[in-house]
């Protein structure tokens, strides 16, 4: 692996077995066991994808539902292991999986950020030096100590969004968690990744090709677990689009 | 993918800040929104020390010292069921966030026996409150109080890591688990004295290792002597493959956790 690459992933493949995740009871599983009905239902929700990405690179990944996308981040961040294939991984992460998973509900946006932190691998006193500016950033100084269960989707994907930037990680993976920001905070996150971010990589999965368009410079289409093309993103959205209409 | 692994497993130290903000939260969240708030880890066992004492010290009244005897019994109880009950259910409600960032697992559970820990620590206050008022002798055993403790901690997370790894595939733990809890309960002689049992029955006893924890303590806070060697071996040894039995079981299927919850 070059130094300059932060993300190899080779021969990737993920098979899920869709029968087996239906059993979650012991009921079920006894009686499906004695049945002999334990059987293997597979699917492949990715085939064989091979990608590499550089420091620095912001690349979008775009597809219909079920192309595979999130599979492919939740096994680059390390949650998945995929069935066949290797990931290495240079860097430290922040992944923002999912709006608000780092959070305790119960807790107010000023625990929460302490928490978040430590899940990312900082310690309070890190925290306590970026607090000012993560606060400041998300624009909830009125609602720092009001429970995260009374914000808005808007307020914890800001939140969110501002403490993974704010600790300077190596690669930041964004899935879905930006579009449910309006217009005015969409523009500071693109800012922010100019300037903060500017050696950091970013991953991005988006269903709004126009956001894809305004924060990566890469993009790949993922299409039923494989890539169908990678490159320049405006070339690779142009090429989407004009699929996306004939359908 | 095994690079991310091991990195987790030899940085501990990269989330001993991580473990310490769980057991904090856990603790802040138990207490939230209540009055006396940390408080109630004093009055929960004090409560119940009063009315067990009121009900049964006339019943067993050759039980010397019913309030201290009630009380060391309860307390390694409910560090047991209750750290290990809720390190089955953290591995299920932290699920949002290893599902997005990766963590080592078992960081849940051992934060769940940890705050279990802090509130037996405080509780200890109350024990030690009813020995003074009880007139109980103050000896130089209490410290070795300490090595039960410690097995007994072993023993819970031990525990707490295979009902957990079961719970993530069968959600049905959950319930067997309580009504588990409540038979250890009354299988334990917390509040009625040991040689109640008739003999034929006596391995309930001596085939449970949180029995000899029991006893340990009891040597160690009421009776001023120190526990015989096998009492403590025992135990020892059961928390030892219990805890083996636990990690291996959350090495061989962590990676599908994900698939189930």
């Amino acid at each position: 692996m070059s130094k300059d690459t932060v993300i190899e992933v080779n021969n990737v493949s993920m098979e899920f077995n869709l029968s087996e995740e239906k059993t979650d009871n012991l009921k079920e599983f006894v009686i499906k066991f004695i049945k002999r009905e334990i059987r293997f239902q597979s699917f492949w929700a990715l085939n064989n994808v091979s990608l590499r990405i550089n420091k620095g690179d912001k690349v979008g990944f775009v597809g219909l539902n079920g192309a595979g996308k999130s599979t492919l981040l939740k096994i680059i961040s390390g949650v998945l292991k995929p069935t066949k294939g290797t990931v290495k991984v240079n860097g430290s992460l922040a992944p923002l999986l999912a709006l608000g998973a780092g959070f305790d509900p119960n807790y107010s946006g000023r625990e929460n950020i302490y928490l978040n932190g430590a899940t990312l691998g900082h310690s309070r006193a890190d925290m306590d030096k970026k607090f000012e500016d993560i606060v400041s950033f998300a624009e909830i100084e009125d609602f720092i100590d009001v429970p995260v269960k009374n914000y808005s989707s808007g307020m914890k994907s800001r939140l969110a969004f501002s403490i993974a930037t704010s600790i300077n990680p190596d690669i930041l993976i964004l899935d879905e968690v930006l579009s449910v920001g309006d217009m005015s905070f969409q523009r500071k996150c693109r800012d922010r990744m100019d300037t903060l971010m500017s050696d950091a990589s970013m991953l991005f999965v988006s269903h709004s090709v126009g956001q894809v368009r305004n924060l990566c410079d890469k993009a790949i289409w993922l299409h039923k677990g494989s890539i169908i093309a990678a490159g320049e993103v405006n070339e690779i959205c142009d090429q989407y689009e004009a699929y996306v209409k004939n359908l | 993918m095994d690079e991310i692994q091991i990195k987790g497993i030899s940085n501990f130290s990269k989330y001993t800040a991580l473990l310490s903000e769980l057991v904090r939260k856990n603790i802040k969240i138990k207490y939230r929104n209540s009055i006396l708030g940390v408080l109630w880890s004093l009055l929960d066992p004090l409560f119940r020390m009063i009315v067990l004492t009121i009900v049964f010290s006339a019943l067993f009244h050759r039980v010397a010292n019913y309030p201290v005897y009630y009380l060391t019994g309860q307390l390694a109880y409910s560090l047991f069921a209750s750290g290990s009950s809720q390190a089955m259910k953290s591995l299920v409600s932290s699920s949002g966030i290893w599902k997005s960032i990766y963590v080592p697992k078992y960081l849940y559970p051992l934060a769940s026996v940890l705050s279990n820990f802090v509130t037996f620590i405080l509780s200890l206050l109350v024990l030690f409150a009813i020995m003074f008022v009880t007139g109980t002798e103050f000896t130089v055993y209490i410290i070795f109080a300490s090595l039960p403790i410690l097995v007994l901690l072993v023993m819970t997370f031990g525990v707490g890591l295979i009902i957990g790894t079961l719970n993530i595939f069968f959600r049905d733990m959950e319930h067997l688990y309580s009504v588990f809890t409540l038979l250890l309960m009354y299988a334990l002689p917390i509040f009625y004295p040991a040689d109640i049992l008739p003999a034929q029955f006596r391995f309930i006893q001596t085939y449970n290792p949180l029995y000899y924890i029991v006893v340990c303590l009891r040597d160690c806070f009421l009776y001023g002597k120190l526990y015989s060697p096998i009492d403590i071996i025992i135990p020892a040894i059961a928390a030892v493959i219990l805890l083996g039995i636990g990690i291996a079981m959350l090495k061989r299927y962590q990676d599908k956790f994900i698939l189930y919850v």
